[in-house]
Parts: structure tokens; C-alpha cells; sequence
């Protein structure tokens, strides 16, 4: 048995679950589940079916591959081209297409691009061969952000000066802002993501409740975690009440991992920086600050992007907005699949598209 | 999502820890958190050890769940 | 796409289309267009298999086995599982300047223990050595011949709605044995590869068993994949139970670890087998006597339903579409 991931998988639990939340469901209810990882959760254990008819899940914002800008993947393939120089990158990103080409072709035409599973394993690479530069895309929300400033402290401490960042990590508060205060937005509630909150704690989402008036669960990623914030989000949505709770306790406190977020604003600074399909939105963006420049790969490579460019027909826009569903789009399944992606949202396992394509019936 | 697994800890070694899920050991960095010791679970994600799991809370939510049920 | 990437390579739905789209088009035959793991013809009335595989693990030793054994293996699995009893093979080494001695010696001296164990001979080969940096270490590659010890016809094309699918034990060993031993990504365990040879077993299958269908062993692209080669273009489909496939703990653990899907990692010493529902417990208990087959186990049903498909009824009761693998599997943190 694997402890903490087994029990939230008993078949019995859930299916009581799935019952209880039939049975007090009368209202339609349109609940976003900001994280991809939930999404996939979602398509891969069919809990779409067994939540009954009047739930809908849309899916958020909350995959960090498909709300990378396509110029921001552009520069991560231009810096591949530079001689000498290695990208590390985590394997989300290694098939994302750009204006023209991705870092798995890169690696094909003669580029140094390696997987990594840790920024801290792209800097161990650094070390090894100080000759060379190593650049790591640092993508990600607040969950993975305080892992990659962990990284480029590390590299100051050790004086490490062939080490460089990417930094396109991005929060979450400004980006459900922007998703929910949009007039086609037809969210009623949101389950909220697990590991972004265990970092974050809980007080970044109080404007849902109180500006917004929109209910949050923060959830875990087994079917038992997903089903019982569904129940509550129910059950408050049934009795007219407007709540933010917390189903994932057992990783998620109140105040979050204070230590990680002194350490992600130790080195980053918010910015104004473009989401995939949203566009700008102001203060989402982790860039890192002076103190730490000599790590930042913007500033330590020219690299410059002509204009970027995206699929016209491609809908991954409003279907991260929660607008449209991959079933709108024209380009889903046929001219637009996992080996031939057009858009973000087909690319990464968890995006959306692909999510529906893998495990739609 | 943000892939995250919940294993225990079985050594700590200066700045690092050896987590293991059902019998799979994994280094994880412990710059994130603090005063970790062998014997508690963490959340691991992307190498770095996230948070740590805690015992009576994943107690009090089975539970919960269960209450749900009944 | 202008050049080949490593996707292409990785047994899934982009090496369909590369063979599709230019091995085929140009060599097209009946023969090969059968796209099974070895052709079978005959000459002067006797039936003979022949295969071909090559290898380039890395790294060249992991728990469990080496780049021999598997290049052995391989190959002999492929003849088994057309119902051959492999009998000569070949092996031509590639091998780049500066490979020890010592590592070499190794690698042939289990090549020659796993061909006396799987009961041939290593009859032919050739060796080519190339430049620093023109090859990584060491690749290998076996052909290998079997004949018909029974005269077994197996196909796709005789599978029915009703037949039972069988695997022969744990699956996602093999990939996960030799990814846990890559730079980057390595993790400790007690995950051994499963590479082995199974003509023994499923010639026993074949043997003392009728009903038996068709049999093909997931290797790269795991058993999703093969599943999905299976019910291409076939006017049944298949499904199988999330709750009867066969997992290690430890392996579903590492999988977890990595953000993988043990449906879709190889494996190296496992076979699929589609058997008539009337022979399915005599099936399972002639692989169980097997070492290789002791936790043979029924995983899904050949379907009516969603021809040409894969699904799979997950443990909550709900059904959903199994794909082949796109791309190469990677460990991911999203």
C-alpha cells in the first residue's frame, strides 16, 4: 500500500462519495477545477460520471505548460541555438511547440537539451562542467517557484557562475482573477489546487469569497480528495452559501510553507507577464530580482524573439478561460492531436486537450 | 498540477533527505523545509522536499470522508 | 515535422507513422504488412519465422539484466510469440572506439548464457567498430530464425468478441529498471528489469492448449500500446479492468514518483495473450507453471463495443479510452 495515496483511492469510499454528492445535487452547478492535475484526475477516473447531471467541470488556468507564452518558447529554443550552451528543462516542456519549432527538435537538429526532474539536477550538471553555460526553464506556479529560487541561492552560495535561469515561473491569484472577472466566465465555484495552496496557505484566495463571492475548495489529487471538495462545494452551492474551505489538510495549512515563500521572494520579484491564451496580466509573473542577476539567462544572453506566432483556428484561449470546450474546436482531434499539437493546451499531459483526447470515450 | 507524492523519510543527510514510497527511494532537497525528521512523510515535488504530511489531519479527513459517507 | 525526433523511436503513435509512411510505402508485401513481430512464410512447404531487432539501452547494464541478454531475448520473444520455437540467431555488434574489453566480454558471455538457456545458437554475426562519438558504447542487433514444432497459426484476424486477454505477469519493470539507473533521474529500489525468454512457456501454451489466438509481448510503448496495435483497424475492441492489472507495488511507486503510467512503460519478459473464453483457465494455469508466467493473470475481454478501440473500466466503475503512447514517456512535474 502506498501510504497517503492508497486510502484516498478505495473504490468503496468513493463510490459512496459519488453517491452522496447525487443525492443532495439539484442545482446546475459549474465548478472550475483550476489545475490541470485535477483535470487529468477528473478524465481519468471518470468522476465527471459519477458526480451526476447537474455538475460541470470546466477546466482552469492551472497548467503551467499551457500558459506559457509561445514567445516565451520561442526564447527558450532561440537559447538552445547558443553555442555552448545546455538547456535543462523539465519534461512538460520538452514537446511544446513554438512559431516554429521545439526543444525536442532542437535536440534532433544537434542542440544539448536535457530532461531534468529537479532545477537542483540542472545545477549538479553545472557543476560538473563548468566550461559550459546551462540554462534551466524554470516554469511553474507558486509550487515549483520556491524549488527553482532554492536552486539559484544554492548556485550564489557555491559562487557557481555557469548557471543560469529562465525564470517564467507565474502565480496564481491574478490569473483566477482574470479568468473569473471575464463576462462569459460561467463559474460557479472552484476546487482549488493542492500543491500551489501547501505553499501559498489559504489567505491568497479570500478575494473569491469576498469580492468575487465564488466558492473554493482546495483539494488533493486522488478521487476521495476530488469528490469530497465537490460535496462541499455542493453542499454549500444547495444552501446558498458562499465558502472557502480546505479538503486537503493533510498538506495544505492555513499559512502555507512560510519558509518556501521567504525563499521565492528572497530571489523573485512579481512582474506583468503574458499567459497563453489570457494575455498580459499584471503582477502574475516571478522575475528574478537584481540581487540575482547574474543568473537570470534574460540577462545574461541576447537572445531576441521575433514575433511569435499562434494557430488563428486554435481555441486554447477560451478554453482556458473556461469559455469553450476542447469539443468547440475545430483543429481537437483532427488537424490538432498529442503528436501534432497546434495549441498549449494539447501538449501537456494535463492540458485540457489532451486530457480529453487520452481518456475521452 | 504540480506532481507532488507523499513519501516517508528514512534519512536525513546534511541538506538532503532519502524519501521513500513503498519501498522506491528518492533524494529530496530540504531547502524548503525545516527540522525534518526521519520518520515523517513529506510531500516531494520537482526533487525538493514541499511540505509535510501531516498524520492527524489525514486521520481527521478519512474520517471526515467516512462521516460524509454515513 | 522535417527531421526524426526520439519520439519516433519510442514505439508509439509517431513510429506507426514513420513506419507507416515510408518503410511500408516503399517495401510494401503482404508478408510485411501483417506488422507482426516476426514474418512467417514458408520454404519448400516448411513453415519458418524470422525476426529482427535492435539494441541500444542505456545504460548498457541495470538491475535485472544487460544489453546481451536483451538483444537475445528480444529476438527470441519475437519468434515465440508467432508461435515459433527460435532455433539460430545472429548478432552484429556496432561499437565505438575507446568500449572496454572487460565490458564487451561480459556482454557476450550473457548473450551466450540467455541463448543456451532459451535453447539455441548463436550462429552468425559481423562487427563494425566506429569513431569516438559516432555510436554511444555499444548497439546491437540479432535476427533470428524458428521453426514449427506444431503447425500454430495465430492472427489478429482470428480474434472474436467474447476472447478472454491474458498478461503474464507484472508489467513496467523493464523501463522502470533502466530509467531509475539514468543521470537526473535516478531512484533506488528493488525494481529489477523482467527481460527474459519465454519461448519455453508459450511453446508449452501453444502445445497443450487450443483457442489460442494471438499473442504479441509490449515492449517499448508499454502494454496501452500494444493493446491499441492489437485492435487497429479491427472490428472488435477491448477492455480492461483498471483493478486486475498487474503492478508491482514498488513499480507503481516509482511510476507515481516520475508521473508515469505503467500502462504505457516496457516491458522486456511479459507477452499479451488473446485465448477463447472456453480456454482461459487452462491457459492461465499452463503459464503459471512457468517461472516467467506465475502471475499470469486475465486483464480484459475482447468487446463488440468501440471496434478498433482500448477502454478501460476503471475501479469507480466508469469507462474511458486507453490511447497508444504519443511521444516519448518523460518524467514530468505538472
Amino acid at each position: 500500500m502506498i501510504k497517503y495515496i492508497d486510502e484516498y483511492r478505495d473504490t468503496k469510499l468513493c463510490l459512496s462519495l459519488a453517491e452522496r454528492i447525487r443525492a443532495i445535487s439539484k442545482k446546475p452547478l459549474n465548478i472550475m477545477e483550476v489545475c490541470g492535475g485535477h483535470t487529468m484526475s477528473i478524465r481519468k477516473n471518470g468522476i465527471q460520471k459519477m458526480v451526476g447531471k447537474h455538475i460541470k467541470f470546466i477546466s482552469g488556468p492551472g497548467c503551467p505548460v499551457c500558459v506559457t507564452a509561445i514567445s516565451d518558447i520561442d526564447k527558450a529554443i532561440k537559447l538552445a541555438e547558443n553555442k555552448n550552451t545546455v538547456i535543462c528543462t523539465f519534461g512538460d516542456l520538452f514537446n511544446v511547440p513554438g512559431s516554429i519549432s521545439s526543444l525536442a527538435k532542437e535536440r534532433a537538429s544537434g542542440a544539448d537539451v536535457r530532461v531534468v526532474y529537479s532545477a537542483h539536477d540542472a545545477l549538479e550538471f553545472s557543476k560538473i562542467e563548468p566550461s559550459r553555460r546551462f540554462v534551466f526553464l524554470g516554469i511553474g506556479f507558486e509550487t515549483t517557484a520556491p524549488t527553482v529560487a532554492a536552486s539559484i541561492l544554492e548556485a550564489a552560495k557555491e559562487n557557481v557562475d555557469n548557471y543560469f535561469v529562465l525564470a517564467l515561473n507565474k502565480t496564481m491569484p491574478g490569473a483566477l482573477r482574470a479568468v473569473l472577472d471575464d463576462k462569459d466566465s460561467k463559474v460557479n465555484a472552484l476546487i482549488l489546487p493542492g500543491h500551489v495552496s501547501a505553499i501559498t496557505g489559504l489567505g491568497m484566495y479570500s478575494f473569491l469569497k469576498d469580492d468575487l463571492k465564488i466558492s473554493g475548495c482546495v483539494s488533493g489529487f486522488e478521487p476521495a480528495d476530488m469528490l469530497s471538495a465537490v460535496y462541499i462545494l455542493v453542499e454549500a452551492h444547495e444552501a446558498g452559501r458562499v465558502i472557502l474551505e480546505n479538503a486537503y489538510r493533510r498538506a495544505v495549512k492555513d499559512e502555507g510553507n512560510t519558509k518556501a515563500l521567504g525563499i521565492m521572494n528572497e530571489v523573485f520579484e512579481p512582474c506583468h507577464v503574458e499567459w497563453r491564451g489570457i494575455g498580459m496580466i499584471p503582477g502574475s509573473g516571478l522575475k528574478i530580482k537584481n540581487k540575482y542577476e547574474k543568473f537570470d539567462a534574460d540577462k545574461n544572453f541576447n537572445v531576441t524573439v521575433t514575433r511569435s506566432k499562434e494557430n488563428k483556428a486554435c481555441l486554447c484561449g477560451e478554453i482556458l478561460r473556461g469559455a469553450k470546450t476542447p469539443a468547440d474546436c475545430k483543429l481537437f482531434g483532427k488537424a490538432c492531436t498529442p503528436e501534432n499539437p497546434m495549441g498549449a493546451c494539447m501538449v501537456s499531459s494535463e492540458g485540457t486537450c489532451a486530457a480529453w483526447f487520452r481518456y475521452s470515450e | 498540477m504540480c506532481w507532488s507524492v507523499p513519501g516517508k523519510v528514512v534519512r536525513v543527510e546534511g541538506n538532503k533527505a532519502i524519501v521513500e514510497v513503498a519501498g522506491v527511494k528518492k533524494d529530496a532537497a530540504l531547502d524548503l523545509l525545516n527540522d525534518v525528521k526521519v520518520g515523517e512523510y513529506v510531500l516531494i515535488h520537482a526533487g525538493y522536499a514541499l511540505q509535510k504530511v501531516d498524520e492527524k489531519s489525514a486521520k481527521f479527513t478519512i474520517k471526515f470522508f467516512k462521516g460524509i459517507r454515513d | 515535422m522535417d527531421n526524426i525526433t526520439l519520439a519516433h523511436g519510442s514505439g508509439g503513435k509517431l513510429t506507426h507513422e514513420m513506419i507507416g509512411g515510408i518503410f511500408f510505402k516503399y517495401f510494401k508485401n503482404e508478408m510485411l504488412e501483417r506488422a507482426e513481430d516476426a514474418a512467417v512464410f514458408a520454404i519448400k512447404g516448411k513453415r519458418i519465422a524470422f525476426t529482427t531487432d535492435s539494441f541500444v539501452v542505456k545504460p548498457i547494464f541495470f538491475p535485472g539484466g544487460d544489453i546481451g541478454k536483451l538483444a537475445v531475448c528480444g529476438t527470441v520473444n519475437d519468434l515465440a510469440v508467432v508461435g515459433a520455437t527460435p532455433k539460430y540467431i545472429s548478432c552484429a555488434f556496432i561499437i565505438e572506439e575507446g568500449f572496454s574489453f572487460s565490458d564487451l566480454e561480459k556482454i557476450v558471455k550473457s548473450m551466450a548464457d540467455w541463448a543456451k538457456d532459451a535453447g539455441l545458437k548463436i550462429v552468425t554475426g559481423d562487427t563494425k567498430v566506429v569513431g569516438r562519438g559516432e555510436a554511444d558504447g555499444i548497439f546491437i542487433n540479432t535476427s533470428g530464425i524458428g521453426v514449427f514444432e506444431k503447425d500454430v497459426k495465430l492472427g489478429a484476424e482470428k480474434i472474436k468478441p467474447g476472447d478472454k486477454v491474458i498478461l503474464t505477469g507484472n508489467i513496467a519493470d523493464h523501463g522502470l529498471a533502466v530509467l531509475g539507473k539514468r543521470k537526473g533521474l535516478e531512484f533506488e529500489s528493488e525494481i529489477v528489469s523482467d527481460v527474459a525468454p519465454l519461448n519455453k512457456m508459450l511453446l508449452e501454451l501453444t502445445k497443450k492448449v487450443g483457442g489460442v489466438k494471438f499473442m504479441r509481448d509490449p515492449t517499448r510503448g508499454g502494454v496501452a500500446t500494444t493493446l491499441n496495435e492489437i485492435t487497429e483497424g479491427r472490428k472488435f475492441g477491448i477492455l480492461i479492468e483498471e483493478k486486475n492489472i498487474p503492478v508491482s507495488e514498488n513499480a507503481r511507486a516509482a511510476c507515481e514518483i516520475l508521473g508515469l503510467e505503467p500502462l504505457y512503460v516496457a516491458n522486456e519478459g511479459k507477452a499479451i495473450i488473446v485465448v477463447s473464453s472456453k480456454n482461459e483457465k487452462k491457459a492461465l494455469s499452463s503459464l503459471r507453471k512457468n517461472k516467467y508466467g506465475k502471475y499470469a493473470v486475465t486483464v480484459g475481454t475482447v468487446t463488440k463495443n468501440n471496434p478498433g478501440k482500448v477502454c478501460l473500466l476503471t475501479a469507480y466503475g466508469t469507462v474511458r479510452i486507453v490511447d497508444m503512447l504519443s511521444g516519448e514517456q518523460l518524467p514530468r512535474i505538472c
